[in-house]
């Protein structure tokens, strides 16, 4: 194969690894806290998405023009809005069902899905069509042959890198990291031990929200395009990447988020069969390894989950 | 006027108003004919638009005061899935009252629930769906098209890029009945005429990220990259083509004739090809009088492509039932007379199979935001170029 064509796949693969890996450690940091899947994270990060185009559109047409300054706006508005949407589905539908089974959980968030996804279709104007999402990012790119690289593609991987690591540093190097993980640990000690459990539950499922509104606009600047139906689709693929990786393991979402991508890009490129199969191929893969590690890739270690 | 003067006043004027509503109500016996469509999912535009359209029918019939019936539409969601086609389909079937529908706009909806229909002994009027098989894979009286179907359509894409010159294309489509046999008779009619597929691909309707694909297709190095599927994919594909660089002609299918496909591409849509069977709506002999009407509703969103269809399947439906009673089964033989029948949009003909015979395909290319008839653009006339066009 071209030396060109090769780096375009990788480069294909970097950027779908780094969205399902963002939606995974928010599975993770979920699973970690609360021993809970939340379902309706995929819908959270359409919803961040949609916020960030409106906010886009309000200032546009109030008469904003440069570009900066527009993709800060976006990226606030939209980060702390689903860091309360995060905090309110944390406090009204999952806290409060804390001692009925998991299974409740997952299907009152999966529910919840639902509903986010049928009201951004309903209420956004024409929502149920496929909205353009503008490019904001110097689209100037490199021609190495066959492989095209972009500046903004680039830019997008860096920040994505960078909002892990920044969740790394926050979760190992800070008072509330060191709170999140005492809870992730035994809950009861770490309430005996002063430590306010609510408060860092609603913090978590505000990061966690967060960062599927960060992934969000990443989606929509790197396909620049979004609808209402995204958040399903890589809802699932998070999830299944973060179960891989090992539920309640930071780097085991990584790990799940870039196998995941580099399985699907394989699946189109170098098997024989149509590339209509590699998802199914993908998914077979995902079964064996699980059947394989039922913990995950990275095991879970007793002490720590987050 | 005293204050209860004023209120046993409004009260009374309330109430012979109501008794004037079910007087008329009462006047005509009620009759229920169905619709199906997409109304929520990935195509729910076109799904709206050919619900508002069925609907507009049902309130022009009503409001003419020469009808015999009072028609009430009940309308159900297909979501453009097979397995909930199923379900609504046979829940509209069974549903005695119902005495026949205007049903489908997705092909994967409308092959899934031919036998449904006839199983019930059920009148249905497809309105969108263009799969060859639903009329002609069975032969059931209950189940009729006033659309075309992809075969006509396929020969003509085929025949134009060919004319235009380009001989090698690659073909992406989705793995739904409708993609596949998008890609079956436009290969078909592309190989008859000398040209060649360097490449096939199937991608599933739900289909996010389309790089790796479209990188292989990048090596291949095709002049144009023929789309078999509907507007949302359609948009990703055609977005992220320009993110890798690939300067072919997007050339797509009826599927992707929207609002939604241009509005989701801004000026990316520029140069795109697309063809559907009959005449653009505004060219229909009826156009312009739906047009009006449809305006006149205040509907939220537009009829699309497919909403004259819609209306003109119901309007068949409701002159049958006008013609010989409520009653399934007379509705399906005066259906079968349907010959030269007047529509909105022209004439219809059903052949031994249902199938209206219209054979009239419009060509599309997109020119400065709009789906422009090829032969009026400018890339006809040479003025402007598609990529690669001598």
């Amino acid at each position: 194969m071209d030396v060109g064509l090769f780096a375009q796949y990788v480069m294909n693969g970097l950027m779908l690894g780094m969205m399902y890996t963002l939606v995974a450690v928010g599975f993770t940091l979920f699973f970690g806290v609360l021993d809970i899947i939340k379902f309706s994270h995929g819908d959270v990060l359409t919803v961040g998405a949609f916020t960030a185009l409106a906010t886009y559109i309000g200032l546009r047409s109030a008469g904003v023009g440069s570009t900066p300054l527009l993709l800060l706006a976006m990226l606030v508005v939209a980060i702390l809005a689903m860091a309360a949407l995060g905090m309110l589905i944390a406090r009204y539908l999952v806290m409060p069902l804390r001692s009925a089974p998991a299974l409740n959980t997952l299907l009152i968030t999966l529910m919840l899905g639902t509903v986010l996804r049928e009201l951004v279709r309903l209420f956004y104007p024409q929502g149920a069509n496929p909205k353009p999402f503008p490019a904001l990012l110097p689209t100037a790119s490199i021609n190495l042959g066959q492989f095209n690289l972009r500046l903004d593609n680039a830019l997008m991987l860096a920040a994505g890198g960078l909002a892990i690591v920044g969740l790394q540093l926050l979760l190992n190097r800070t008072k509330l990291g060191l709170a999140i993980r005492a809870v992730a640990q035994d809950e009861e000690t770490a309430r005996t031990m002063g430590v306010n459990f609510t408060a860092v539950v609603l913090i978590t499922f505000a990061i966690g929200s967060a960062l599927a509104a960060y992934a969000g606009i990443m989606n929509g600047l790197y396909y620049n395009e979004i609808n209402f139906g995204m958040g399903l689709y890589l809802g699932v693929i998070g999830f299944a990447a973060a179960i891989i990786g090992g539920l309640g393991s930071i780097y085991g979402a990584i790990l799940g988020g870039f196998l995941f991508a580099a399985l699907q890009t394989i699946g189109t490129v170098a098997l024989p069969f149509a590339s209509a199969y590699k998802d199914v191929f993908a998914f077979t893969v995902v079964i064996a390894l699980i059947a394989w590690r039922p913990t995950g890739l990275i095991q879970e270690k007793i002490s720590e989950r987050v | 006027m005293s204050r209860i003067a004023r209120q046993l006043s409004f009260i009374f004027a309330s109430a012979l108003f109501v008794g004037a509503l079910v007087a008329t109500a009462q006047a005509k016996d009620k009759v229920k004919v169905g619709f199906i469509g997409p109304l929520t999912g990935g195509v729910s535009a076109n799904g709206l638009g050919g619900r508002n359209s069925a609907d507009l029918a049902v309130k022009l019939r009503n409001a003419d005061a020469k009808a015999k019936y009072e028609y009430e539409l009940v309308v159900l969601d297909d979501e453009c899935k097979p397995n909930v086609a199923v379900q609504v389909a046979t829940k509209m079937a069974a549903d005695k009252e119902i005495v026949a529908a205007a049903t489908h706009y997705c092909s994967a909806t409308a092959i899934a629930t031919v036998d449904v229909y006839h199983k019930f002994g059920f009148p249905i009027i497809v309105w969108g769906a263009v799969l060859p098989d639903i009329t002609y894979r069975a032969k059931y009286a209950e189940v009729h098209r006033v659309n075309g179907t992809m075969i006509n359509q396929n020969d003509a894409n085929a025949e134009l890029i060919s004319k235009i010159g380009f001989k090698n294309v690659a073909v992406i489509h989705d793995t739904t009945d409708y993609g596949k046999g998008h890609n079956e008779y436009f290969s078909k009619a592309f190989a008859k005429l000398g040209g060649k597929i360097v490449g096939t691909f199937g991608v599933t309707a739900d289909q996010q990220d389309f790089t790796a694909e479209l990188t292989q297709i990048k090596a291949l190095n095709p002049e144009v990259i023929y789309f078999g599927g509907l507007t949302p994919i359609g948009v990703r594909i055609r977005s992220q083509m320009d993110k890798l660089g690939i300067k072919a002609v997007f050339d797509g299918t009826s599927g992707i004739v929207s609002d939604a496909f241009i509005q989701g591409l801004g000026p990316l849509a520029e140069g795109s090809l697309a063809f559907r069977e009959g005449a653009p709506t505004e060219k229909l002999p009826g156009g312009k009088f739906f047009m009006e009407n449809y305006a006149a509703q205040k509907y939220d969103n537009p009829p699309e492509a497919y909403g004259a269809f819609s209306f003109a399947a119901m309007d068949l439906i409701l002159d049958s039932i006008e013609k010989v009673g409520p009653d399934r089964k007379k509705v399906i033989e005066e259906l079968a007379n349907v010959k030269e029948r007047d529509s909105i949009v022209g004439k219809v003909t059903f052949d031994d199979h249902g199938q209206n015979t219209v054979a009239v395909i419009t060509k599309y290319v997109v020119q400065d935001g709009k789906f422009v008839e090829w032969d009026d653009s400018e890339y006809a006339t040479g003025k402007r170029k598609l990529p690669g066009q001598k």
